[in-house]
């Protein structure tokens, strides 16, 4: 050790959100581990339970705390810790670091900050100072102006000339940022910037500009290394995060690459970085000028990217720089034997490709620009630009098949998708090729270069070059290899070639495989080895590629590897949480003695880390590309239940194929999955389920819904726009629905479901073996029925079910258990009402809260259930859910601040980015800790309230009398305040937002004088449905706490009312 | 399009491509380089003269090749007047580059240098196999034509890359001899940024005559005990007090003179990613290299030390006279290309003249 350091903080992110992902738990795991290695004490302050980083032996303490100043002063002083880390936890943990050194409290509690000091921290996030910084060296940035009003901001244009990028300072991944051609656009756009920063940027627009971004690390002796270097497909104007980015970079000389890796090392040096830096420019697509455009002083969404594409674990030796380290007394550690002082040479490229979600969003808007809207990334290694772009296309999993032969995909007005992208661009640019644009075209509207575009425009030749045949037969060889080599899966060929359509496309698939392998056409495994070959390296880090002939690894095929099918890009619906889950089961089959494997391609994740696992494959999870790994690694099994859907979708198909799939079987997986067969099951069990029907024409509809009544739920199988589930409560909404946003018809049925309300949502997430239940965990959601599961607050134990509700509960779960004769994890979803219990959904896998109960319970299910997928001996464990004397809440994170028009709502629709669980000695501790973790906060003095329906007008009253005996005063619409006074509570009446009377709701919302927006959405007419838009996307944008369900306000209200911040317990999760 | 090719090593094994550049079955030492940018300055490095070259970076020809231009009889865009390599080997060539300062395609260059290049090579395994076995002879047959192997290092290699008549540039106050072993051009354009005539003579010309203020020893191709002239040379300006500055090969002759030993390494470095360490300092630093032979330091006389050493094999890096201003690198602070890292040691040098000229 280089100092005198025993105990240090690491402050995690938080919940997952847009911009601030699972980058930081795989850079705060590599942290902790670099940091263990050392025989230091580390303590964790992260609420959030679903990552690897909270797990048992990573950390010596963990806090599921909010990772605010309030909270990690009060750990700081039970801790008397020596040193703390703040750049392993995004743009969180450095904001909640930042206050902290400004508050004086690192100062009084003797913490010292490892790593980048704070004020070189502080030079890079105000925009002034980094300017002024930069320029001390004579190193160009944007020509900008900081400045404080909209009047100012329109002042500062005057000066630099239209276009203009606006952006707030200190905000994450730029949050409230964007593009203005025009005073009015300005006016806007710095309404919204001001409400997140008291600092807003107005900067000369380089749109067009080609964008680099370099990862370079600095120790204390000012030795400095650029680790990689990236570019992005999509030129300046999109913001990174949003961006295809290909690394290295393709389009940069000799003289550009290096110009601009020797200002990278300048600006670090002279900001006086130890640690990780990462420098992002803008370089002139005509000349060598360039901008800086910013410097993150801490690990970011790139870093992670660039040490999964280097094999440079960039965190892991950033946190050791921190201790005082010098680069070159570190090994390199793919090697062991070289120097970390070194930059890798990459014999591949990797291609980065977001993964966005917006069709889950009512309203939101798909332009992509300076803001970041995606959710997740996906990586693809391969040999060839061609190779990467089509296993990245497939990576990301929006049921698309590569860059060509892909469903129809249309566009209104194809020029202007290409000028102003959405998410749909690259596919855009198919279209054009197809109808005949030229590259030079193409590039005037996208200005991406032209390299990329002829690459493209390659795929698209072999597209057509492989639909002039009808027989594979007829294929020249050398033509089905290049297609290989240029990224073409199976599936492609088989359309291209065989015209297959959806019913024969599984045989034809197979076809194309046994034609290929025939003609000795099978991808190659190779090496990651951080040198290019150069030195040897036992490295486990592999990826499969066309391009090449020879394996870099020898086979075994001694039946002693397990795979681990990963759980792809993070999105809505499957995040950190399978990674958890992924993570487990790989440590447990490596303890139970066998090889394990994973397969898995998020840069984001700790799974792809290549010391998590004995092999790992960084590659698709297809069946093609299952496949071809299986062939090699001749498996004892797959374990495909702890990766989410991507996985159990897969169960079937590989079962098919023979493959040895562990644990419950595919046939059983099937039955549970298929909504007949499922059905089926339960009645012959005697288990109740919401009536359902699925229906193929408007009349069935209609019929049915006379029998059940509404509201009723609609599942199309076809959606043409927005959502794909909604609620509806009369005909006329259900009419609008099916006509406006679904296709009913022979070829697209309509699942309608009789919709329970103010029914009661309860989960089991258990353990089977052999169809008997080992463990399982029942918890149960605050919200009614009707807010996904995802979305949900969920407390664990149960505080408010009655024995009976579990104990049938209970039984019901052991009868489908032993009916489908699980062995492994699973997830059953209940209604409640009244004595009534029903089953909404049974999932025969790990399910998005095994990390949650597991931790909660101590009892790691994962464990459990992949010791008993490996047929070995098996875990037992005695306690249950009644020792518990403390509660964990586990509560989602919204992103809706990030979604430009998005109504905030809830629904059957899952719309949160991710979660937080806290743990407190009641339902209302841990509640009020797991809100502030979500980024809520305790409102001071001004609540404004419109209650909707009566019921949740009901539900709200009595959380109303607490906030007026508090003091607190309350504001609300006509019919709320009407409905308070009438009950004795007195509040302010605020006119809607349509109406044009003071004093109106949105004047308020604007000057911010409300702490909290309680806003129940109604389902009645159209203006009032507007209004509560408005008022719910006002709070969003001028950044106030917001509240739409009645029963989770009512929790929340309550829970701060009769407990005051000090009364919050700072205990560990092992002092529970 | 599309011309088969091939290419035999002499072990026996042959990898199965594509023909680019120009079709001529050609032979030569293969050696691989991992640098991922930079194509046109390494294909005119003299120090590739003979060498049949891979890239392990897959991707290549993207960005085309620039303009072949002169200023002040200097190549600005190039580091010597013509393509020297044998052959390029690569995985995946770009037929469609682009760039704003692109002349012409990489194919065309090899084609009007008539330097043959093969694509759709493994190139990976085919570095594998040069890296555990040393470089190799091979030979790249297009449309089955054979040629004859070839060993370049049995040539005087450095012989035929250096320049045959002395050649001045600029017209500075420090006098800088540079004895042109094969020079890369920006060696010279590194000197010319400081105040100096650059002097530039053919390898085995005598300068211990001549008036100089510094001696400069260029970089080169092949074996540095065929330059048996040159050391001579060194030798007796050694014995001189004035200052010396050698690069790559430069550093190996001087090593030699100085009565240390050079030795073929097991794994070259031909690479733009190679650290260094400052011996006896904290100090480190990434370098562009591409040598075969290295200087043994264990072998070092007493009044010569370490200058530098790599930091994953330990191999020498540079060597320096304890009293005397007398240094030299085994990698390229020059870069082009490669990293920048190490360009201080020409002002470092420039000042050491300037200030041994004033004591004077």
């Amino acid at each position: 050790m280089k100092n005198d350091i025993q105990k240090v903080i690491v402050l995690g992110s938080g919940a997952l959100k847009i911009g601030e992902a699972g980058e930081f738990d795989y850079s705060g795991s590599q942290a902790l581990k670099a940091l263990r290695e050392e025989g230091i004490e580390t303590i964790l302050i992260n609420p959030n339970i679903a990552t690897v980083q909270t797990s048992e032996g990573i950390a010596d303490k963990i806090y599921f705390l909010p990772v605010t100043p309030e909270f990690v002063e009060r750990v700081i002083q039970k801790e008397h810790p020596q040193g703390i880390l703040l750049a392993f936890g995004g743009q969180t943990a450095l904001n909640c670091g930042t206050a902290l050194y400004d508050n004086g409290v690192f100062e009084k509690y003797g913490v010292q900050v490892l790593g980048t000091p704070v004020q070189a921290i502080k030079n890079t996030e105000d925009r002034d100072l980094f300017i002024q910084k930069l320029n001390e060296i004579n190193v160009k940035t944007a020509r900008s102006e900081a400045v404080e009003s909209v009047e100012e901001a329109v002042k500062a244009v005057e000066k630099l000339g239209f276009p203009v990028i606006v952006r707030a300072a200190y905000a994450l991944g730029g949050l409230g940022s964007g593009f203005c051609s025009n005073v009015e656009e300005l006016k806007k756009l710095c309404e919204t910037a001001f409400a997140y920063s008291s600092q807003v940027l107005v900067e000369e627009s380089l749109k067009g500009w080609k964008e680099v971004e370099y990862e370079v690390v600095r120790d204390r002796y000012d030795n400095c290394i650029t680790v990689c270097n990236m570019e992005n497909f999509d030129p300046l104007g999109i913001h990174t995060g949003e961006s295809i980015v290909v690394a290295p970079s393709q389009t940069l000389s000799n003289a550009e690459y290096h110009k601009l890796r020797e200002l990278a090392i300048k600006i670090v040096r002279h900001i006086g970085i130890v640690g990780e830096c990462n420098v992002q420019y803008a370089l002139d697509p005509n000349s060598e000028d360039y901008r800086v455009i910013e410097v993150n002083a801490r690990l970011s969404r790139s870093s992670a990217l660039a040490s999964k594409a280097t094999g440079y674990p960039l965190a892991f030796v950033a946190a050791k720089l921190g201790l005082g380290y010098g680069l070159f007394e570190l090994k390199n550690s793919v090697t062991k034997t070289t120097s970390a002082f070194f930059e890798p040479a990459l014999d591949y490229i990797v291609c980065k490709i977001p993964r966005w979600d917006l069709g889950k969003f009512a309203g939101v808007s798909k332009e992509i620009g300076s803001s970041m809207k995606s959710v997740g990334e996906i990586m693809a290694i391969g040999r060839t630009f061609e190779e990467v772009i089509q296993k990245g296309l497939r990576m990301i999993g929006q049921g698309m098949h590569g860059f060509v032969a892909n469903h129809d995909i249309a566009f209104d007005d194809l020029d202007h998708e290409l000028q102003k992208p959405t998410d749909m661009r690259i596919f855009a640019i198919n279209i054009a090729l197809a109808k005949g644009y030229s590259v030079d075209k193409i590039h005037d509207l996208t200005k991406i270069d032209k390299w990329f575009l002829e690459k493209l425009k390659n795929i698209a030749a072999i597209q057509i070059k492989l639909s002039q045949y009808d027989t594979l037969q007829n294929v020249p060889v050398d033509l089905l290899r290049e297609a290989k080599v240029r990224g073409f899966s199976d599936f492609q060929i088989a359309r291209l070639v065989l015209k297959s359509s959806d019913n024969d496309m599984e045989d034809n698939i197979d076809a194309v495989r046994k034609f290929r392998k025939s003609h000795g056409i099978v991808p190659v495994v190779k090496q990651i080895d951080t040198l290019a070959a150069e030195y040897p390296a036992q490295t486990n880090y592999l990826y499969l590629t066309y391009s090449g002939e020879t394996h870099d690894i020898a086979f075994q095929y001694d039946k002693k590897s397990v795979i681990v099918l990963g759980s792809g890009a993070y999105r809505i619906g499957s995040s950190v949480e399978f990674d958890w889950c992924g993570i487990n089961a790989l440590n447990t089959i490596k303890k139970e003695g066998y090889r394990s494997v994973m397969i898995n391609y998020n840069p984001e994740t700790v799974s792809t880390d290549y010391d998590s696992c004995d092999r790992l494959y960084f590659d698709e999870l297809t069946l093609e590309r299952v496949l071809d790994i299986c062939d090699l690694e001749a498996p004892h099994g797959l374990v495909i239940s702890t990766g989410g859907q991507i996985p159990n979708n897969l169960a079937m198909r590989l079962y098919n194929q023979n493959v040895p799939i562990l644990g419950t079987s595919p046939v059983n997986i099937d039955r549970a999955e298929d909504r007949h067969k499922f059905s089926e099951m339960c009645d012959e069990l005697g288990i109740d389920q919401p009536r359902w029907r699925e229906l193929t024409s408007m009349d069935d509809i209609f019929e049915f819904v006379d029998e059940v009544g509404f509201p009723v739920l609609i599942r199309p199988s076809y959606v043409l726009s927005g959502a794909a589930m909604n609620v509806v409560s009369n005909k006329e909404e259900m009419e609008h629905f099916l006509t406006l946003a679904t296709k009913v018809s022979k070829q697209h049925p309509v699942v309608v479901t009789q919709f329970i309300e103010q029914a009661k949502e309860i989960e089991i997430d258990a353990v089977a073996q052999n169809g008997e239940v080992l463990s399982y965990a029942i918890s149960e959601h605050v919200e009614f029925a009707g807010v996904h599961s995802g979305d949900a607050t969920m407390t664990f134990p149960p505080q408010k079910l009655y024995l009976e509700t579990v104990r049938r509960i209970k039984k019901i779960s052991r009868a489908i258990a032993k009916s489908l004769e699980i062995s492994g994890p699973f997830n059953i979803q209940f209604l409640a009402k009244d004595n009534d219990i029903k089953v909404i959904e049974c999932n025969l896998r790990a399910s998005r809260s095994f990390p949650f109960v597991s931790k909660v319970l101590k009892t790691n299910f994962i464990e459990q259930a992949t010791q008993v997928m490996l047929g070995g001996k098996v875990t037992k464990f005695d306690k249950s859910l009644f020792d518990l004397d403390y509660v964990g809440i586990k509560a989602p994170q919204f992103s809706f601040a990030r979604l430009a028009k998005a109504d905030p709502v809830l629904g059957v629709d899952m719309s949160s980015t991710g979660e937080v669980g806290c743990i407190g000695d009641n339902f209302y501790e841990a509640i009020l800790k797991s809100m502030l973790s979500v980024g809520y906060t305790i409102p001071k003095q001004n609540i404004f309230l419109s209650t909707g329906p009566t019921k949740s007008k009901l539900e709200l009253l009595e959380p109303c009398r607490l906030l007026v005996k508090k003091g607190y005063s309350l504001y609300g619409t006509k019919g709320t305040v009407e409905f308070l006074r009438d009950h004795g509570v007195e509040a302010t009446t605020m006119h809607w937002p349509d109406e044009d009377l003071q004093p109106n709701v949105m004047d308020f919302i604007r000057q911010k004088h409300f702490d909290l927006v309680i806003n129940v959405p109604k389902n009645h007419s159209k203006s009032e449905l507007d209004n509560d838009y408005s008022i719910r996307r006002g709070a969003i944008d001028y950044n106030i706490p917001l509240l739409t369900n009645a029963r989770l306000a009512n929790a929340f209200i309550t829970a701060f009312c009769n407990l005051s911040m000090d009364e919050l317990e700072i205990k560990s999760w092992n002092e529970y | 399009m599309s011309i088969q090719a091939k290419i035999l090593l002499e072990n026996g094994m042959e990898f199965v491509g594509k023909s680019f550049g120009f079709p001529k079955s050609t032979a030569g030492e293969v050696v691989f380089n991992t640098a991922m940018t930079g194509y046109p300055e390494s294909l005119t490095d003299p120090s590739y003269k003979g060498q049949i070259l891979v890239s392990t970076y897959p991707l290549i020809g993207n960005y085309g090749v620039p303009n072949h231009l002169y200023e002040n009889g200097l190549p600005t865009t190039f580091e010597s007047d013509c393509i020297q390599i044998a052959a390029l080997v690569v995985s995946d060539y770009s037929f469609e580059h682009s760039h704003w300062n692109a002349e012409k395609s990489l194919a065309q260059w090899l084609e009007e240098n008539q330097i043959p290049g093969i694509y759709g090579i493994d190139t990976r395994e085919l570095t594998k196999v040069l890296r555990d076995s040393g470089c190799m002879l091979g030979k790249i047959v297009i449309n089955d034509e054979d040629v004859a192997w070839y060993d370049p290092n049995k040539d005087n290699l450095v012989d035929q890359v250096s320049i045959k008549e002395k050649q001045v540039y600029g017209n500075g106050k420090n006098k800088i001899m540079l004895v042109d072993c094969g020079v890369k051009a920006n060696i010279i354009r590194s000197l010319l940024k400081y105040d100096t005539t650059v002097i530039r003579v053919p390898w085995n010309y005598d300068f211990t005559h001549d008036e100089y203020d510094g001696l400069f020893i260029s970089n080169g191709p092949g074996d540095p005990s065929l330059c048996e002239e040159t050391i001579a040379h060194i030798k007796t300006a050694i014995n001189g007090d004035k200052p010396i500055f050698g690069i790559c090969l430069g550093s190996q002759l001087l090593g030699i003179a100085s009565g240390a030993t050079t030795y073929k390494l097991k794994y070259g470095h031909r690479s733009h990613n190679q650290p260094v360490q400052e011996f006896g300092t904290n100090k480190c630093y990434i370098t562009s290299q591409n040598h075969g032979f290295a200087v043994d330091h264990s072998k070092l006389t007493n009044d010569w030390e370490p200058y530098f050493l790599n930091l994953n094999d330990g191999t020498c890096e540079g060597i320096k006279h304890k009293s005397k201003p007398i240094f030299a690198t085994q990698f390229h602070p020059e870069a082009n290309g490669g990293p920048t890292d190490t360009r201080f040691l020409f002002e470092k040098f420039i000042n050491i003249v300037e200030q041994h000229k004033h004591n004077k």
